[in-house]
């Protein structure tokens, strides 16, 4: 170890930001017993919310509720803090409902800074690493591979350490960009980290160029809504966590407010597009598809004739709303005559400018499923930093990197979550695995099961590993199991309980807007018609016994869609005869003769865990896998 | 991608290991772990001084189950569903790991020709077995270690090559209309998921309010250009292997005059293909661009008058076989017992599908027939033409097609060929004869794909929400991409990004 003279300080854990990867990711590792120091730039930038104000959303709620079930804050952080709650496709499947909330931004980031300081193996310190510190470790087959053992701050003291999670977010030699003005600062002002960079070059680990956008903070007295279509929360709101009371998340909701763009506003962003420093060539980042902005829907949606635009509160303690739907990088006079366009915004204000965030992030195929990097034992990667976008993104990360970070370190096997069980395990899949050129969003249409992925049903998905990982309590497991058990059997109940036609009940099916019976039929197949709830057959169900509407909705959808989850169970089973076949981590892909090259190298680069994971990998054909599958057979690989 | 290879070893494929052509003797090999347990669903050993009704009844069979590895047996292939028997054939057995593929391996030897081969693989599909990829063969073997790793270099050429063939000639043969027909109903069922996914993602943006109307009437039209290409492929088939033809009627309703007259006024091709141990003879006769086999079970040499000698037992194995049967009626005789018996065997087959000419013959004598009675005679008249859609076309000659003729008189008998060639649209498919889905692996995806776009019908009119039809489209298009070759991989996210603008 280097720097001897330098103050020295131990612990197990060091997580190197404190954004949402960060804070879940030292949660996890403190409450599974691991003394754990988080490093932030700046206190006061805990769980920030450098953009949006919204948690949750279209698969990002699925996201959330995911987090929960396996023991992370995010959930109950938001439920404390959220100021407005809606259920998004709520006229959908059950597979695509999600939940969105408006956080308060100011309230949800104090109030996780509070849980942070309130547990008792975390200690929050404020520093810049510029260095991470290895030793040569040995494995079981005698090779030697680097190991992380500390980390270095910006005042020379030296944390040594077992395991280290890089969380740093949009921070690493950020620059922000408005116009031709071009400040190298982290997100909101906040300073940026720089020395890290070279540390991990030495490490072998290179870094790639990121870009994101976010839209102007205006003043909320200044904007005239009665121009604006209102946007309102749900009457009755669900909580995101399974730990919440139902009871205490029904507040007074802030509503939100919808207007849209003009051709007066396109004909501004058109005539002004060379002074878009994205269209100019100064913004050498990659940005995101899915989160263009309004320069860039402008150019490439010429067809459009207007963009919607949601203003939405930032918190109940200040003044100031986001502009969701007008994220740019124009200077302040374009700003500021472009915003002007849009009914209700006539005189807005501007507080905070739209800018564009440029930052240093890894390519995460340098990174095993576990999130750990393979080039240094007991490194961890999470959150922005890995090339994902979003704060839902970033804390499923942070958490698995917690878990996963206290696994190893007991000696356990990593948790790995697979694509047919979770969103996390999509998302994840898809960073280790494949070729992501921009900023990582979490979409439904990414998860091909997600007929089984639902959020209503993440506690039975994912509690049990929750359970065996140490952030779930027996009682909360063992509730699943109940609810399991009763789900079951309620079903296998209504398959069997007949109901002949009588007049009672034809007039019972009547009363209740459905056709009579011709024939007896049981419960179940009454409740396949689309206009039946489980509820609406109780007046014919003279057995039933009262079960909670968690285990009830289960039932529900259980029998409605069983064809449809049949027919996806059939796709999973398929998917994990794949998955299950694994590459030992000894194989040396030099040794596999009948590759093709580009394969080989692929391979060699991301080393997949699994057949299932070679097979998704771009540029590894159907060919190259059969050979892969003879030589495992063939050849006794060490697993190491 | 993926579903690709999750393939590998699980299930069991069968193609014919001979290759599809006119030969003596034809392979069909079926290889996987239930490879027995499907040929055994077919496949009846023949049994020394056993009855054969017992044989077929299932009564102490001897099963392949049972049956010595190595061997070669003579046996019969039969059709679970209704017990007919389909061809006589010798069977071997070859269990894992000592087969060609090293995987429990059943080969049936054939009598070859083209129809029959294809014939007894789509029954040995139908009963579990999925059709074989080009080289797929030789893959399970070097899969199986049968090759050795030091030949393993060589071995991937043979399978590359295997791919390479397989995307050549699938390429091949749909370069031009249908590969642009494939690839066109694939870009507009992804779209359709795009819109879906992106409405889905962010349901702010995109509204789905009257979409499932507008959807429907989509998937119904390309389900249905699906439909039309897999007749045309069906089709096409028969054309190339021949119209399988079968002349009924009572006695001296002019059965042999006709057959003389196809024979004899267009000896373009006339082969007898005696097969080595059947009793069947087969006179193949040109028609303009078709071929007809015309099928007389009666014996050798004796292509008189199916009913009068087998009776009408015989005339009904027969029409089970015919893609098309030619019916006769005496208009100078009226109405006897004997056609309204064969009229009712008719309809059977019409209802599976069959193609039927009903030839009123003697128009040179007075007639004792109306066209109306004749037209009773069957539960299917025939329903006027209409030009909408080759797969109305096509179904319209699913029935009933009257034609009056005098075959001493040689009238009406043009027309005759016209109509047989209309009818498997000869002309418009064997133009097209390079461009068609004609490999049975290719028409199974379409099979699956139509399948898929039936249940995305169905969820709609069931009142289901849209993420429920992006399962069953995206399954489709997977389905379509394989039967161009194409991968499916991250199609649908730049789909998404290209069309639709999403996000904040």
């Amino acid at each position: 170890m280097s720097n001897n003279n330098a103050y020295h300080i131990r612990t197990d854990v060091c997580v190197i930001g404190a954004g949402h990867a960060g804070c879940e990711a030292a949660l996890a590792t403190a409450r599974l017993g691991l003394k754990t120091v988080i490093f932030t730039m700046n206190t006061d930038s805990i769980a920030m919310m450098p953009c949006n104000p919204h948690i949750g959303g279209s698969s990002k709620g699925h996201l959330v509720r995911e987090i929960d079930a396996l023991g992370g804050e995010m959930g109950k952080n938001i439920d404390k803090t959220f100021i407005q709650s809606k259920m998004l496709n709520k006229s959908k499947g059950p597979a695509v409902h999600s939940l969105r909330t408006q956080a308060d931004k100011a309230a949800y980031s104090a109030s996780m800074r509070q849980v942070l300081e309130q547990e008792p193996n975390l200690e929050i310190r404020q520093a810049e690493v510029i260095n991470l510190l290895v030793e040569d470790k040995e494995d079981e087959s005698g090779a030697v591979h680097p190991a992380i053992c500390g980390v270095v701050v910006h005042t020379g003291t030296v944390y040594e350490c077992k395991a280290a999670i890089i969380c740093t977010g949009t921070y690493l030699n950020a620059r922000c960009l408005v116009g031709e003005s071009i400040t190298e600062t982290g997100p909101g002002g906040m300073q940026r980290s720089t020395s890290l960079r070279d540390a991990l070059e030495r490490l072998g680990i290179t870094t790639r160029r990121f870009k994101t956008g976010t839209p102007a903070r205006m003043d909320g007295r200044t904007l005239d809504y009665s121009k604006m279509t209102i946007q309102k929360g749900d009457d009755v709101v669900i909580p995101f966590s399974y730990s919440t009371d139902p009871k205490d998340v029904q507040i007074d909701q802030v509503p939100c407010y919808l207007t849209y763009t003009n051709e007066e506003t396109h004909r501004i962003i058109r005539e002004n597009i060379d002074r878009s420093p994205i269209y100019a060539g100064i913004i050498e980042g990659t940005g995101p598809r899915y989160c263009p902005s309004i320069e860039d829907k402008v150019v490439k949606f010429s067809e459009k004739e207007r963009h919607q635009v949601f203003i939405e509160p930032e918190g109940l303690s200040t003044n100031e709303v986001y502009v969701d739907g007008m994220s740019s990088s124009m200077p302040d006079d374009v700003q500021q005559r472009m915003y002007r366009t849009v009914p209700g915004l006539e005189n807005c204000v501007i507080v905070k400018n739209a800018y564009a965030i440029e930052y240093d992030c890894i390519n995460a195929n340098i990174l095993k499923q576990s999130l750990e990097t393979k080039a240094v034992d007991g490194l961890f990667c999470a959150g922005q930093f890995n090339g994902s976008s979003g704060y839902e993104e970033a804390a499923a990360q942070g958490l698995m990197a917690g878990i996963n970070t206290a696994l190893k370190l007991r000696g356990e096997e990593p948790l790995i979550l697979k694509r047919s069980e979770a969103y996390i395990g999509v998302l994840i899949d898809d960073l280790v695995s494949k070729d992501n050129r921009e900023p990582y969003r979490m979409m439904t249409s990414r998860a091909e099961y997600r007929l089984m992925l639902r959020q209503d049903n993440a506690d039975l998905r994912l509690r049990h590993y929750g359970y065996r990982a140490g952030l779930i309590t027996k009682e909360q497991d063992e509730y699943v199991s109940y609810k399991e058990e009763h789900i079951a059997k309620e079903i296998e109940r209504l398959k069997n309980t007949k109901v002949g036609a009588a007049a009672s009940t034809q007039e019972y099916l009547r009363s209740i807007g459905t056709s009579e019976l011709k024939t007896g039929v049981s419960l179940a197949e009454l409740l396949c018609r689309p206009e039946i709830t489980y509820d609406m057959l109780s007046g014919i169900d003279p057995d039933r016994k009262p079960l909670e509407k968690a285990i009830t909705e289960q039932v529900e959808i259980g029998i409605k869609y069983e064809g449809y989850i049949e027919r996806q169970k059939k796709q999973i089973e398929q998917f994990e005869k794949l998955e299950n076949k694994k590459i030992p981590a000894g194989i040396d892909y030099d040794d596999v003769l009948s590759l093709r090259l580009e394969a080989r190298q692929k391979l060699k680069e991301i080393r997949p865990s699994s057949i299932g994971q070679a097979s998704r990998m771009s540029g590894v054909t159907p060919a190259d896998v059969a050979v892969l599958l003879v030589y495992l057979e063939k050849v006794q690989v060490p697993s190491v | 991608m993926a579903l690709e290879y999750d393939r590998l070893n699980d299930d069991t494929i069968a193609a014919a290991a001979t290759g599809l052509a006119e030969a003596g003797i034809g392979i069909i090999r079926i290889s996987g772990p239930d490879a027995i347990g499907i040929a055994d669903k077919i496949i009846m050993l023949r049994q020394r001084n056993r009855d054969e009704r017992d044989l077929f009844s299932g009564k102490k069979r001897k099963t392949l189950f049972g049956m010595p590895s190595n061997q070669i047996r003579l046996a019969y292939v039969v059709d679970p569903k209704d017990g007919r028997v389909m061809d006589e054939v010798m069977v071997s057995v070859f269990r894992h790991p000592y087969s060609y593929t090293t995987e429990d391996t059943v080969e049936i030897n054939t009598h070859g020709g083209v129809y029959l081969m294809q014939t007894i693989l789509e029954l040995v599909i139908q009963n579990g077995a999925r059709p074989a990829e080009p080289g797929e063969f030789t893959k399970r073997a070097f899969l199986g270690g049968r090759i050795d790793l030091s030949r393993a270099e060589a071995v991937m050429d043979l399978i590359s090559a295997g791919n390479e063939f397989s995307r050549r000639t699938s390429m091949d043969e749909l370069r031009g209309s249908v590969s642009d027909k494939v690839k066109e109903l694939r870009k507009e069922v992804l779209y359709e998921i795009a819109f879906i996914e992106s409405a889905l993602d962010d349901p702010d943006n995109y509204s789905l309010d009257g979409y499932p109307h507008k959807l429907e009437e989509k998937v119904t039209r390309i389900a249905d250009e699906l439909k039309e290409l897999i007749i045309y492929a069906k089709e096409g088939r028969i054309l190339k292997e021949g119209i399988n033809t079968v002349i009924v009627g009572k006695p001296n309703a002019g059965k042999s005059s006709l057959l003389n007259y196809l024979c004899g006024s267009e000896r373009a091709i006339v082969t007898e293909v005696a097969g080595t141990t059947r009793d069947t003879l087969e006179e193949k006769v040109r028609i303009g661009n078709a071929i007809l086999n015309i099928t007389d079970t009666a014996g050798i040499r004796d292509t008189e008058d199916v009913v009068e000698k087998i009776g009408v037992e015989r005339a009904k194995k027969a029409m089970e076989k015919a893609d098309l049967i030619l019916f006769l009626l005496d208009s100078s005789a009226g109405i006897e017992e004997e056609d309204r018996r064969i009229a009712d065997l008719i309809n059977k087959e019409i209802s599976r599908g069959k193609r039927c000419i009903l030839l009123l013959n003697k128009t040179d004598l007075p007639s004792k027939i109306t066209q109306k009675q004749a037209q009773d005679l069957f539960r299917f008249p025939n329903p006027k033409p209409s030009p909408e859609s080759s797969e109305k076309r096509i179904n319209n000659y699913r029935s009933i097609t009257f034609l009056t003729c005098s075959l001493k008189e040689r009238e009406g008998l043009d027309r005759l060929k016209k109509l047989i060639l209309e009818m498997f649209r000869a002309g418009e498919i064997m133009e097209k004869n390079e461009v068609f889905l004609s490999n049975l692996r290719q028409i199974h995806e379409a099979e699956k794909a139509e399948e898929a776009l039936r249940l995305v019908i169905k969820s709609i009119q069931n009142g289901l929400s849209e993420d429920f039809y992006s399962i069953d489209l995206m399954n489709a298009y997977t389905f379509l991409g394989r039967i161009i070759g194409e991968a499916v991989e991250d199609d649908l996210v730049e789909e998404i990004f290209s069309r639709f603008c999403l996000g904040k």
